[in-house]
Parts: C-alpha cells; structure tokens; sequence
C-alpha cells in the first residue's frame, strides 16, 4: 500500500457498521438462548409448572373425563410418569407405579397420570395390558407434555407437582420401590 | 375436531389390533412400501437420522404402525398426517409450509440473491474504465492487452518468467 | 500420583500461556524485543509442558486406572491398547487436552520459524494464539478437568481433582468403555485430523489479526500463511472424507453424508477456507480483495470455535454431540468476544484495506473467482441457516422442527452445479482481462467433447435430465483441466525439446499451486460422480428371508445360507453374522457376510454392512434383523450404490492434488516481494532439462 488509488479512503458507513453490530447481537443472542435451553432442560424444581392439557387413553380415564387440565388438578398432588413400551427401564417400575396407583386412588388426594412418549397405539395397549395398569395415562401429543416438562427426553421420568401446582420432585430412571413412591409423597405434605 | 380424529384413530387401530386381518388388504404391504414412508419420518428418539433406517426399538414401533395403517388402505399423504398430528412438526424432514416456517426457505434465496447484486454491482463499479490510472497496475498485469490471449503465448511468457 | 502430575503440569502450561500473552502485549506496546523474545520462550516451553500432562493421561489410560474419571469412561480392560491410547481424544476433557496440544504444538512451529523481515507480526501471532490456547486450558484445569479422580466420601462416590476430607481414593472394577461407534479405524483418525484441521486454520487468523493490528495490510500475512491454509484444508477435508467413510462402513444407513448439525459445523469452515483459498490468490496476483480476505479467514476461524461449541454444548442434538456440560457457557462468550474484537479490528482498520488494482472485466479470472466465492459463501448461508433454524422456530413458536436432507438437498444441489460450471470455465480466463470470445475460443472444444458425453450418457445410461447436466458438467471440467495440462506440456515440449512426461512434470512442479489445483479439480469431478450416483440411481430394498430364499435388486440376487451368533469375551462383544451368496444375472459372485455387533459394556449395537464394491457399482447389504429362536429368519436391507466408489477415488486424487500444492518448497518469506506479484513464482527444481 505505497500509493494512493483513484478508490477514496473510505471507512464503513455507520449504518453498514450498525447492522453488523445488530446482526452480531442477535445472533449470539439466539445462541444463547439455545444454550440456556440445552442448560436447562427440566422444568425447576420450586416453580409452578406450566398448565397443559391431555387426551386420555380409551379405558384409562380419570374420573370418567376424557381430557385434562394441570389446572384442573388445583389442591390436588399430581404425580406425572412419563414412559414408553419400546422402554425397557420403564418395565422395572410399571408394577410399582400400578401398587402405588391401588393405595392412592380411594382417597383421591393423590393422582397418577401415565404419559406414554414417542409410542404407538398398538405398543401402548400392549404395555398397559401386560402389566395390568389401571391408573389413567394419556399419550404425549406432539410431545407437549415432555417440551414442558423435560427436553433433553430420557424414560423414565416421574414428576411430582404438590396441591400447589409446584413442582417438587423429579425422579430420574425407574423406581426401586413402592416405598420410594410413597416416601417421595410423604415428604410433600 | 382433532381430538375426533384421534380417538377416531386410537379406536381404529385398537380394531384393528384385536380383530386382526379384518380391514387388512389383499396382500401385506412390503418392507419397501414401509420403508418409503419411514424415510420420509425422523423419530424423536434417534435425531437426525430417517426413521427406515434408525435401530432403535421406539423406531421399530412406528415402522410397524406405518406397516399397520398401509395395511388399512390408508394413503401416504394420511400417514404423514396422523405421524405429525400425534408427534409435532419435527418428525418431518423438513418444516412444513406455515407461519414461521417460511423463513426458512425465504431467507437464504433472499441472501444469496443480495449478495449476487451486490457483486454484480462492486463488479461493474470497478470495471467502468477510469480516466486517470495508476501507471504501476498497467505493467502489473500479466496480459493487458486482448489482442496477445493467445494461450500458448500467455503460458510461454509465464513459464518464461519463471526461469 | 499421575494425577496430580498431570493437572499440576496443566496448571503451569495455562500460566505460562498467560505470561506469554502479557509479555507479547508488553513487549510489542513498548517496543522491547526482549521481552518479545522472553514472550516466544514462554509460548514454545508451552508444547513440551502440554506433551507431558499428555503423556501422564496416556500412561493413566493404558494401564487401566479407574479411579480416574476420564479412563473409567472412555475404556474398559476388554479394549486393546492402541484403542485406549485413542480414547485420548474419544471424551469432552481428553479432546480438549488434545485440541491445547495440537495448538500448542502448531503455535510453536510457527514462531521458530525465521522472523527478521516480519518481526513486527510476531507479537501479535503469539498474542492470539495463547489467548485460544489460554482458553483451551482454562477450560481443561477449572471445568472439564480429565484427570479427576472418584473418591468415596461418607458411602458416596464423588469425582474430586483432590481428595476431600476423610475420603477414600475409589477404583472402578472396569471402565464403560468407548462408544462402540468410536472403535473404527476411520473414527481413530477422523476426529485428530477433523482438529488438526481447525487448528490449522488458528494460524492465519493469528497473522491476519496481527497485520490488522500492527496496520501492515499488505499481501505480507497472506504469502506467511499460504501454506498453512493448504495444510489446514488438507487435514479438514481429510477429516470430512474420513467421516463420510466412517459412516457408510458403520452407520448402516447405506449413505455417507446425512447433513447432520455437527456435519455441517465442521463443513462450514471447510466453505469460508475454500473460498479463502482461492480469494488469496487474487490478492497476491492483483493485490485486490483485501477486506474480503479479511472477513473470510476471521469467519473460518469463527466457524471453527462456532463448531467446536456446538458439539460440546449440547445446543444442538446430534449423533455426533458429546454429553451437555458446564463449559458451554465459555465457549459462547470466547466466540462472541473474539467475533467482536475481530469486527471491530477490521472496521478501524478498513480504510487502510482499499485494493491496489482495479478490475478490468466481468469476465476475467478474478472475477469468476469472486463468482466462486459468492457460491461458496451461498452453500454457507444455506447451511448456517438450515443449523439454526431450528433454534429459531423453538425461540418463537415453541415447535421443534427438523431440517433433514431434503432441504440441504434441495437448497444446494443449483449452487454445487454452478460450482462445478464455474470450475470448468475459470481455468480458461486470463487475469486482468476476458471477453465472452477469448472465452468462447478456449472453452468450445471441451464443451462440445462434454455434450458428446451427454448424449451418448443419454442413449446408453439414463433419461433423468438432473443426472445429466451433472454428467455434463463432470465431463466439461474433466476435458478443460485435462487439457489445461496438456497444452501446458506441449508448449513446454515444444519450447523446451523435453519430452511429453518431463514436459508435464515440471510443468506441475514448477507451478504446484496451479497444477494442484487443478488436479484438485479433476479429482472433485470424481467425487462428482460418485455423488450423483449415490443422490440420484440409489436404489433399495428390503426382505425377511428364510436360509435358502432370494432377494433381487438391480440385477443383483442374495441367497441367505446361515447365521451365526457368539460371543467373544475377550473383547466383550457378541457377533451375529450372516452369509449370503450373492449373483448377478445368475452368475455367482461370491458371499458377503453383513453382521451386527452388540458391545456388552455400553449395550449398544453396530450394524456392518456386507459390501462388494466395483467402480461400476456396490452393493451394500446390512442385516437389519432376525429370528434368534429359529434361525430361520432374518431381515435384509440392499442398496446398491452405482458409481459411489469414484467418490472415494476422487478423494485420494483430492488428497494428492493438495499434496502437490501445498508441498514445501522454498520458504515463501525468503521471495522477494516485488517479483512475487508478477506471476506466481517458484524456486525452480533443478531438473533433467534444465
């Protein structure tokens, strides 16, 4: 660069350098949004869960409805397992959850909802049949209820959310035992 | 009217489980006939790889549901339907054509055009021929003048100087 | 005690790259080449620093140390040594040693090279690099420490770099072992030569911040690290081929490419190198360009960190990702902070950036090659968009969606055949100046010899008019760059009296750069054809077969005779292995036998295709099921691939084509930089005719 050119010496205009600087911001905001979700993946624990609806399975109703609201449950502890035929963890706690499901459903303080992940019908029926489930279940339309709860999906999951609408326990992998579902419940009073 | 359709479907499939070859066709749909669809389908559980040729169990599932509504008559376009009303949008390989989606096919045309046009334009800017010219760029340049393109020539002149 | 050796080595290399940093600062604002010099020191004593704690977490994984959490993830006793010295690079924490080492190694290559013309660049170099080494490390020592250690602290296992009170050291019985899908070959090298790759590219950024710093803007920072920006491409480019051949032997999809999130991240560097390597030479021959060049070696570096985060952050899913961990957050604030300070180098210096030439015409070499670069760059914003809409749609309409291959397909498959177009004619026009007729001349032979091709294709191969432009357009660029070395021997021939093969010989060696080029030419022109064979004739069926039963494709037949299923213990992995007798057109060509792996430490399974493979076409055979209580049947998946072994050809004459360009000869510091510029010149070998 010893000699001038017939090119002027021009810097970048300020509106070229406004919309570079614009553009930069928004992207790294949009990363790090990408970021603080896949940080994030759960709902939090001591936070309200947000409300969302379900379609029940034909034969695992609630109280003779077909659909449900979170909201609905108001006073009420909801405990939402998540699960799914093609899982073969989820199959070590189905009794477990079925027992838990016999104690608490005459008092109708305690309700357990089923949400089947990624399955298919005829996997679904199958599962439910085999281990005898009673408690109602519901399959996870387009996966609203798991983008809500959990991201990053691993099955099984269980979560707690107290009269409250709170969420106040999460239980990652199958249940050891009864006593631990019960435990869990306990401590939430 | 969606949850019609789905109970509708659950109902269906449940018949059709239990009551076993009472809608099936003539003839079994083909592994290829699945395959088709599944290809068409990216399940959740194994991201970014088309459902005919993911392992997993999950995967397993719904090709055999694909196997099961083939079986029922139903047509492709319907399949793809139920698998999005059921899953959500992102078991297609790509966005389908609403709301936001269009961005996506949109914006690159869009970029790339503008770019196109600003170096059409850079290009014309440059090559419009100047009254004054540094004399220096005239004998840095190899072949200035149209009159010697001979390649032969340009490639001896070049070798030449390499020497 | 390895342990300790280790991360206390790790520890001084991060202070040592942080005194560097501070002395090249120092030394460079107050213009004191000794502390310059003590700077330099600092930097080179950094690679046998990182050696070391390398070789102390080798030692640990050789031998079997499980109370190391690194080593109980990465292997199990059942695998072989030179597996569990590859696991080295096989987990977050270990990768990001090798990454520091790598650096660190590249950086200090750099700075013993000879500096008396340059030395004003040589602060800064070492300035950038530590600040990235500075960075790997840092996130090494505080974050993703791989030689923490499992402690038992009242009945609980707990990973600790040191112990805590009343703690035991605790020892696994046997480690989890590599990710089965890492014990290939292929994946052995694909990811060192993947890093070797990013690495490479730091090198140019680091001069070409340098020279926005220092305000030196000539050509001087490109000729420095022309080479390097060679080598960089060669090792990512063999790092992508390595991947793609990764997956068609292991993935068992029938494909090698399936635009995953993490593919493109490391594919998008790869666009903005290429594109850079071809701009330099505009800046070099023309002095033109100079903001650009600028602007694409800042985004390849970017891109390189971008990809990096984006497959240890967990932001994208993908199979290729490593688990979500803390260090993500680092990674997104060092890429935006070296993206600013980039931005706003550049702009402060951009009035000093103007070129020193003007164009002379649309058609002329450099403007086709901008052309070029406006192509690549479009291939770029087609992938950065497909990577990050997702992130997009979820931020405002809380809807995942998936962008597959039919997209990327879609979006790309025009500006990779302009591409192509553009490769055939860009050979043929002069620097400075062309005109549609000087084109036209040159060009006309090869297009109708191209278009003969197409037609007979036509009559003989196929009717699917994609396919065609595409052989079009592969036999135009095959016939122009063949021809390019033919001439170029005649001339010399008849110039020289040498005879045609010496004539050609030093021809390409006396302008590698050139020639490399082109053979690089040639050789994607095959990769061409194996890509057209695959994306367009991929044909495909499926069966349950009984032993004894057919299945047809493509004039093919396989025969199931057996299969067998055992364990070897040893190795902790149980085989099932079919045999099936393959025909074509009746006639028998042999057996091959497709199996699944099941590896019992990580409970997971490795479908191997069974694969004959002719230049004309493979058949690819995976065995997707079968009946284990029986043995009667089982389910078989074929492809056949036409022309996808000329992908693989074109790769190595590809690798070759690199080879020959970026061979060093001369060190280009020592040409002199007025004669530079005139025509792209070369220490002349010594040869038979000289």
């Amino acid at each position: 660069m010893t000699e001038e050119t017939t090119n002027a010496r021009r810097g970048v205009p300020i509106w070229a350098q406004i919309v570079i600087w614009a553009f930069l911001v928004g992207l790294l905001a949009l990363v790090g949004f990408g970021l603080q979700r896949a940080r994030n993946p759960m709902a939090i624990i001591g936070e309200p869960v947000p409300d969302f609806d379900l379609v029940y399975y034909e034969g695992y109703e609630y109280n003779n409805q077909s659909e449900m609201k979170l909201s609905d449950f108001q006073g009420k502890i909801v405990v939402i397992n998540i699960w799914a035929s093609w899982c073969k963890p989820c199959e070590q706690e189905a009794p477990e959850l079925e027992q838990a499901w016999q104690f608490y459903k005459d008092g109708g303080d305690v309700v357990l909802i089923g949400v089947d992940y990624v399955d298919t019908p005829a996997g679904a029926n199958e599962y439910l049949t085999k281990f005898n489930i009673s408690f109602p279940n519901a399959p996870d339309l387009k996966s609203n209820i798991s983008s809500i709860l959990n991201r990053q999906m691993g099955v099984p999951e269980t979560y707690f959310i107290d009269r409250e609408g709170i969420l106040r326990h999460v239980k990652v992998g199958p249940f050891a035992s009864l006593d631990e579902i019960k435990s869990v419940i306990q401590n939430m009073e | 009217m969606k949850k019609y359709l789905l109970g509708l479907t659950l109902a269906l499939l449940l018949a059709a489980l239990y009551t076993g070859a009472a809608f099936a066709q003539d003839t079994p749909p083909t592994d290829d006939e699945v395959n088709a669809i599944a290809h068409k389908l990216y399940c959740p559980v194994c991201e970014s790889t088309p459902l005919d040729v993911c392992p997993t169990d999950a995967c397993k599932d719904w090709r055999e549901l694909i196997r099961t509504m083939l079986a029922e008559g139903k047509t492709e376009d319907q399949i793809l339907q139920h698998f999005v009303d059921q899953y959500g949008d992102r078991v297609l390989a790509q966005p389908p054509l609403t709301g936001l989606n269009w961005l996506i096919y949109i914006l690159p045309p869009a970029i790339i055009l503008a770019g196109a046009v600003v170096l059409f334009r850079s290009l014309k800017e440059w090559t419009k021929p100047k009254a004054v010219s540094a004399g220096s760029n005239e004998a840095r340049s190899e072949s200035s003048s149209s009159t010697k393109d001979d390649y032969v020539a340009r490639l001896e002149e070049e070798l030449k100087k390499q020497k | 005690m390895f342990a300790e050796f280790g991360y206390g080595i790790l520890v001084v290399t991060f202070l040592v790259a942080f005194y560097s940093v501070i002395a090249a600062i120092y030394g460079a604002t107050k213009k004191s080449p000794s502390v310059v010099e003590s700077a330099r020191r600092a930097m080179l004593l950094t690679f046998p620093l990182i050696s070391i704690a390398a070789l102390s977490l080798i030692y640990l994984l050789v031998n079997d140390h499980y109370e190391v959490s690194f080593v109980y993830e990465v292997t199990s006793r059942s695998m072989p040594t030179y597996l569990k010295v590859t696991a080295w690079w096989g987990g977050q924490a270990g990768s990001l040693v090798f990454w520091s080492f790598l650096l660190s190694g590249f950086a200090s290559a750099v700075t013993l090279r000879k500096w008396d013309r340059d030395i004003e660049f040589l602060p800064w170099v070492i300035v950038v690099c530590s600040i990235t080494l500075m960075f790997f490390l840092g996130l090494v020592v505080f974050y993703e420490n791989p030689f923490t250690r499992f402690w038992l602290v009242g009945g609980n296992v707990e990973p600790h770099m040191f112990a805590p009170l009343n703690a035991t050291l605790f020892t696994a019985q046997d480690g989890q072992g590599l990710n089965p899908l890492l014990r290939h070959p292929g994946m052995v090298i694909h990811p060192p030569m993947l890093y070797l790759g990013f690495v490479s590219f730091v090198i140019p950024y680091a001069f070409a911040m340098a020279a926005l710093i220092t305000g030196r803007t000539d050509d001087r920072w490109i000729r420095l690290t022309r080479r390097w920006s060679l080598w960089a491409w060669l090792f990512l480019s063999f790092g992508l081929v390595l991947g793609g051949r990764w997956a068609y032997d292991v993935l068992g999809w029938g494909g090698y490419w399936g635009w995953d999130p993490v593919e493109i991240a490391a594919f998008m560097p790869w666009l903005t190198g290429t594109a850079f390597l071809h701009s330099v030479m505009i800046q070099e021959k023309r002095g033109l360009l100079k903001h650009w060049n600028m602007i694409l070696v800042i985004l390849t570096y970017s891109l390189v960190i971008f990809g990096t985060f984006l497959t240890r952050s967990g932001v994208l899913s993908s199979v290729h990702a490593f688990a979500e961990s803390a260090i993500g957050p680092l990674f997104f604030a060092f890429i935006g902070i070296s993206l600013a300070t980039s931005i706003a180098l550049l702009i402060w210096r951009w009035p000093n950036l103007h070129g020193e030439t003007e164009m002379k015409s649309m058609l002329s070499r450099e403007a086709l090659f901008l052309l070029n670069n406006l192509l690549f760059m479009s291939i770029l914003v087609v992938c950065f968009w497909g990577v990050i809409f997702p992130l997009i749609s979820e931020l405002f309409t809380g809807q995942k969606v998936t962008v597959g291959p039919p997209f990327y397909e879609r979006a790309t498959a025009p500006l990779f055949a302009s591409l192509l177009f553009l490769m055939g004619v860009a050979p043929l026009s002069a620097w400075g100046h062309s005109t549609i007729q000087t084109l036209g001349r040159s060009m006309w032979k090869s297009a109708l010899a191209a278009l003969i091709v197409t037609v007979s294709l036509f009559f003989t191969y196929t009717k699917i008019a994609g396919a065609l432009i595409g052989f079009f357009l592969i036999a135009f660029i095959l016939f122009v760059t063949v021809q390019e070395f033919w001439r170029g021997a005649r001339a010399r021939q008849n110039a020289q009296g040498e005879n045609f093969f010496t004539a050609l010989w030093t021809l390409t060696g006396r302008n590698r750069r050139r020639y490399g080029g082109y053979i690089i030419h040639i050789s994607i022109a095959l990769m061409a054809i194996g890509i057209l064979g695959i994306e367009i004739f991929q044909s495909e069926t499926q069966g349950t077969l009984s032993k004894g039963e057919q299945l047809n494709l493509a004039g093919y037949t396989i025969e199931y005779r057996e299969l067998a299923s055992w364990d070897d213990i040893g190795a902790g992995v149980n085989y099932t292995r079919a045999v099936v007798d393959i025909y074509e057109n009746g006639v028998y060509l042999g057996q091959l036998k497709p199996r699944i792996d099941y590896y019992f430490d990580s409970q997971q399974n490795m479908t191997i295709p069974g694969n004959r493979s002719t230049l004309r076409d493979d058949l690819y055979i995976l065995l997707v099921d079968w009946q284990p209580v029986s043995n009667a049947g089982a389910t078989f998946k074929i492809f056949v691939n036409p022309l996808v072994n000329w992908l693989w050809i074109g790769c190595l004459l590809f690798l070759a084509g690199i080879i020959v360009a970026a061979w060093p000869d001369r060190d280009p510091a020592d040409e002199p930089a007025s004669a530079a510029r005139s025509v792209s010149k070369h220490a002349g070998q010594p040869s038979a005719a000289d």
